[in-house]
């Protein structure tokens, strides 16, 4: 009896049978509706709770406040978990694996919807409760699994090019680059400047770490290549996707990348494009606000990313908020997640705490273009943008990408070698 | 003691003279395993002394553990292609999830242990050394003694995350310990230099640990065996190799026996410093986190055990080669030491009733 | 002999800097960026150009919990402390003074439960305190902490223990003491630096416990200062405050030392005053 209690309370793990599982992954309508036999109802009300980063901004608090002055008995309450993403997901998990109504309504990275979905620690949601159609179509794909909604986007995110305007009006460069190529010409007419003679040209996030699997991503995507294709069968020992890793490659070996730039995390970047070291930088919106307030503010625009042919694609970021399989008070909860979700939220979440909208309309708003420059740019970077591999393993995938692509930009491996490594390391987990 | 006088009659009985119980033979430590243990009002109390902690530790680590232990037979749940959902039950697969990680995950494992040894190695090897040192000056007598040991206890004080931050952040790429050294070193990528940062940070966090309980081994030296040694003219290296040292031992080796338990065990430096996944840092810890993190309870299960009959096979084995009389009953031979200095040292012999 | 002596003199001083020096210049380091602005955080100057508190409103502003979470800290490091102690100091005396069966099997048992990986233990341990509804309580964070401090601290007494005379203890039965009294009389004052020593390294060990902390509560309430520093973010997941985060390092550090010093004279002496008598 003890050790049967036990089974189940540990039981929660993946694998064995866990293939690369992409949306895509053509499963018909009667296999979903057996699968989900124990559809959810949604019943009950009284309160719930939110779970989700502690935000310093102090919004999130300010939003459900809102709420619970409207909704006196069921009110919501804000449990805050660590700033690391890793560790808001051990919570969540080890919330899942004890069964406990302690987590409602959860706050989940894009990336994790397959993984939560696959285990069943989150409920599948009706799509006609939310005003779908409203948002940009990645933000909401990245809350599907097997084509059944399981998160509803609550913010969005989306890579840029940031770039240091003065310089290239200094040396003669009109307009920001769209190809690598273009980039690398207007890099070289800019270091003839004598204050540009020190800087480097480029940089993202090529520390070992999910960043890289972003950066990584992009540029393989944004060369044509893909990591999984749409069947959601990994594809990436592609002549394509070998132009993107050199592009990385190479520009680590001639100085286009400065070496350093192995060591950065986006903190990093930001660190030595505001002290000017940087005329290029990949990185997310976050920066726009930080950077005015530093020494290059005034100085820099951004642009979308630049690829190898046209514009490249960015890898998506942001939040989805998603209710726990072991909840309470469901029906409460369905209706804080459709006010969370909503487009007056998301409003007041850009304006107060920059935080980029699901919904198209508001990047096209002028008030808030006028207050945030970058919004037509990062909208173009969201509607350009591939996700990331949607895979139950998540984690093991993104390891897998992220040993191999350091390994390549380290001059460890040739990239060829990396990616025939890579492609054979995502087939053993699809095979799995 | 060979001839323990039990607790209850001892009060009645007079004491024998010290000097007759050093001169002890050794070899009743064979023979009183053998024997009839002391009296059941002993046990007794024994029993009700050491039950509190028994249960303690049962409940909240030996309890999971032996759970721990039962989760590495299992493996990882599968997914059921057509519904696309995880089963709700993993997999009895008995050992199988042992040969995996000397199978197919046998390179990094491999490499993992040789982290965790060579890290624990050296750490506490420093450690020591820097410990003893920081222990011995803090023992002498100098005005400002008081913020010295708040100095030194600053770095143990500090929370392990905290300090990974903060290390991370001097050997940043335009850190701190580069503009030092004027030399750019990618601190945090692949390489000898990852280890050497890991270590660096480890040892100024742990050395303090050990400082302070070596130094509270020196406090309870007896000054007179000091005097009476220097009496006898010996030379400071002399006093320190042949009083102090023998002295301190025991002290020492429960700091450092507690150090390489926790270097074995070594998971936050190497992981915010340097990060996940990393060869040159990665430990048998952060395999075991690794897994747990993917989900994959039952290896992660299979790694811990793994690592916890490492650590046991390690503890064992200092234990024994450097400290029987840590676990030993009565601890004869320190014990022995301890009185013929004693004997040699007239003023503290007078002090001790015999 | 004098040059010998002023020699040695130098020498200790060199050797006191030098450790000092060690010991606090990393330390340096995250006072210095603490006291940076937000702006400047990424200077590597040895003195920052201009200092500001800005970190510390931060850390201490109404939303955080600091301040609550630091009491949260005293409780249950202070708890986990005197309860870790008190029942070490009972098995110790058992381990260093009497004669029993298992002696050597109970210590090595005591010594093993400090060998497993902590990751490993928190999620059966979080299931068992769900269901007996230990959830958002400190005991749930003061037992966990007092089993891993316990090994150490009956290892540690056992041998401190060990070391003191017994002839001492039993000349004080002589002259008509309980073993008790004897032991409290004798031993603790003489092992009193032992003591002392064992009590802060469970108090930091205790003081500084996250992972535990963090599985076991989900109330601000509750959380302990490690749990409520983990919880500092920037704006956004990316913009990481390193200004605040090493401001609250600075904050549990310090005051950590500073009452170690206070209570250092206080409980030795305490310790020692049995001994007089």
């Amino acid at each position: 009896m003890n050790a049967r209690t036990t089974r189940v309370l540990q039981c929660s793990a993946v694998l064995v049978a866990a293939g690369l599982v992409l949306t895509a992954c053509g499963s018909s309508d009667d296999s979903n509706s057996s699968g989900q036999s124990k559809s959810p109802s949604f019943s009950g009300r009284g309160p719930i709770t939110y779970v989700a980063a502690k935000d310093s901004s102090g919004v999130t608090e300010k939003v459900i406040d809102t709420w619970n002055k409207q909704h006196p008995k069921e009110k919501v309450t804000f449990v805050a978990l660590p700033g690391d993403p890793d560790s808001q997901r051990q919570q969540m998990i080890q919330n899942a694996q004890t069964k406990s109504d302690a987590y409602t309504v959860l706050s989940l990275d894009v990336v994790w919807s397959s993984e939560f979905a696959a285990h069943q620690w989150i409920d599948q949601l009706p799509t006609a409760q939310f005003p779908l159609g409203k948002m940009l179509k990645p933000t909401v794909e990245t809350g599907k699994y097997r084509d059944n909604l399981y998160a509803v986007p609550a913010s969005s995110d989306g890579g840029m090019l940031y770039y240091r305007s003065d310089l290239l009006k200094k040396a003669g460069v009109s307009t920001p680059p769209t190809t690598w190529a273009q980039m690398q010409a207007a890099c070289a007419k800019v270091k003839k400047l004598p204050e540009a003679k020190d800087m480097s040209c480029y940089a993202g996030q090529f520390q070992k770490y999910e960043g890289l699997t972003v950066n990584f991503a992009e540029a393989v995507n944004s060369a044509g290549g893909v990591i999984t294709d749409a069947g959601g069968k990994p594809d990436v020992d592609t002549p394509a996707a070998k132009k993107g890793l050199d592009f990385l490659v190479d520009s680590l070996k001639d100085g286009t990348i400065p070496k350093e730039a192995v060591t950065y995390q986006e903190e990093d970047g930001r660190q030595a494009f505001q002290n000017g070291k940087l005329v290029f930088l990949r990185n997310w919106p976050y920066v726009y606000s930080l950077a005015e307030k530093s020494k290059v503010g005034g100085k820099f625009a951004v642009a979308p990313l630049p690829g190898l042919d046209g514009a490249g694609s960015s890898s998506l970021g942001g939040h989805n908020v998603a209710l726990s399989s072991f909840a309470k008070n469901k029906a409460t909860a369905l209706d804080f997640m459709k006010f969370f979700t909503s487009q007056e939220t998301a409003t007041t979440f850009l304006e107060d705490a920059s935080m980029a909208p699901p919904y198209e309309s508001l990047y096209d708003d002028r008030a808030l273009v006028k207050q945030y420059p970058y919004l037509p740019v990062l909208k173009k970077s969201i509607l350009n943008a591939a996700p990331r591999p949607r895979v139950v393993q998540y984690g093991d995938a993104s390891s897998a990408i992220q040993q191999q692509a350091y390994a390549a930009l380290t001059g460890e491996k040739s990239s060829a070698q990396a990616l025939k490594d890579l492609q054979a390391d995502l087939q053993k987990l699809s095979a799995q | 003691m060979a001839t323990r006088t039990p607790p209850e009659t001892a009060a009645k009985r007079p004491p024998r003279p010290a000097a007759g119980r050093a001169g002890r033979p050794p070899a009743p430590e064979k023979a009183r395993r053998g024997r009839k243990p002391a009296t059941a009002g002993t046990g007794r109390m024994a029993a009700l002394l050491v039950s509190p902690t028994l249960l303690v530790l049962t409940v909240v680590v030996l309890y999971p553990t032996l759970m721990a232990l039962q989760e590495s037979l299992y493996g990882t749940k599968g997914l059921d292609p057509k519904t696309g959902f995880i089963s709700d039950t993993e997999p009895f697969v008995g050992l199988k999830n042992y040969a995996d990680i000397f199978g197919q995950a046998g390179d990094r494992f491999w490499n993992a242990f040789f982290n965790t040894t060579f890290f624990t190695v050296v750490t506490v090897g420093l450690e020591t050394v820097i410990g003893v040192i920081m222990a011995l000056i803090m023992h002498k007598a100098f005005s400002g003694r008081a913020l010295v040991r708040a100095s030194i206890l600053i770095p143990w004080a500090v929370p392990t995350a905290i300090s990974g931050l903060l290390w991370r952040w001097i050997f940043n790429s335009d850190g701190i310990a580069n503009s030092l050294i004027g030399h750019q070193i990618l601190w945090t990528t692949e390489g000898f230099h990852a280890k050497v940062a890991v270590i660096i940070a480890e040892v100024w966090k742990t050395a303090p640990f050990i400082g302070l309980l070596v130094l509270a081994g020196l406090q309870v030296i007896p000054k007179e065996v000091y005097e009476a040694a220097r009496m006898d003219g010996a030379s400071p290296v002399r006093q320190f190799c042949h009083i102090t040292l023998p002295l301190v031992k025991p002290a020492l080796l429960v700091a450092v026996l507690f150090r390489c338990l926790d270097a074995l065990r070594m998971f936050d430096l190497p992981y915010i410093l340097i990060g996940a996944q990393k060869n040159s840092v990665e430990t048998l810890s952060m395999l075991a986190q690794n897994e747990a993190s993917n989900v994959r309870f039952g290896p992660a299960a299979a790694y811990a055990v793994l690592l916890f009959v490492y650590v046991l096979l390690i503890a064992l084995g200092f234990v024994r080669l450097l400290g029987a009389d840590l676990v030993g009953d009565a601890g004869g031979p320190r014990r022995a030491k301890r009185r013929s200095l004693l004997r040699r040292t007239p003023a503290l012999t007078a002090e001790v009733p015999a | 002999m004098t040059t010998t002596v002023k020699w040695r003199t130098w020498l200790l001083y060199l050797g006191v800097a030098g450790v000092v020096a060690y010991c606090l210049a990393p330390f340096y380091w995250m006072v210095v960026s603490s006291l940076r602005r937000t702006s400047d955080i990424f200077d590597t100057s040895l003195i920052p150009s201009s200092v500001s508190f800005e970190n510390y409103e931060a850390v201490f502003s109404p939303s955080q919990g600091f301040g609550r979470a630091l009491l949260n800290s005293l409780i249950v490091a202070g708890t986990t402390t005197v309860l870790a102690l008190l029942l070490a100091t009972f098995t110790a005396y058992a381990m260093a003074r009497l004669e029993f069966r298992f002696k050597r099997l109970i210590l090595t048992l005591i010594i093993a439960t400090s060998m497993f990986p902590v990751v490993s233990i928190v999620v059966p341990l979080l299931k068992l305190f769900t269901d007996i509804g230990w959830i958002n309580t400190y005991q749930a964070m003061i037992v966990p902490s007092m089993s891993f401090v316990l090994p150490l601290a009956v290892w540690n007494l056992t041998t401190f223990f060990r070391q003191m005379p017994d002839e001492l203890e039993q000349a004080a039965m002589i002259d008509g003491c309980t073993r008790g009294q004897a032991f409290r009389k004798i031993i603790i004052p003489l092992a009193a630096p032992g003591i002392f020593t064992t009590a802060i390294i469970i108090f930091i060990a205790a003081w500084n416990e996250f992972l535990i902390a963090l599985s076991m509560t989900n109330r601000p309430s509750v959380q302990t200062a490690p749990v409520a520093i983990s919880k500092f973010t920037g704006a956004t997941q990316f913009d990481i405050p390193f200004g605040s985060q090493m401001a609250a390092g600075v904050l549990v550090t310090v005051p950590l030392v500073i009452m170690v010093l206070l209570f250092q004279r206080r409980i030795v002496a305490g310790l020692t005053a049995g001994a007089a008598k």
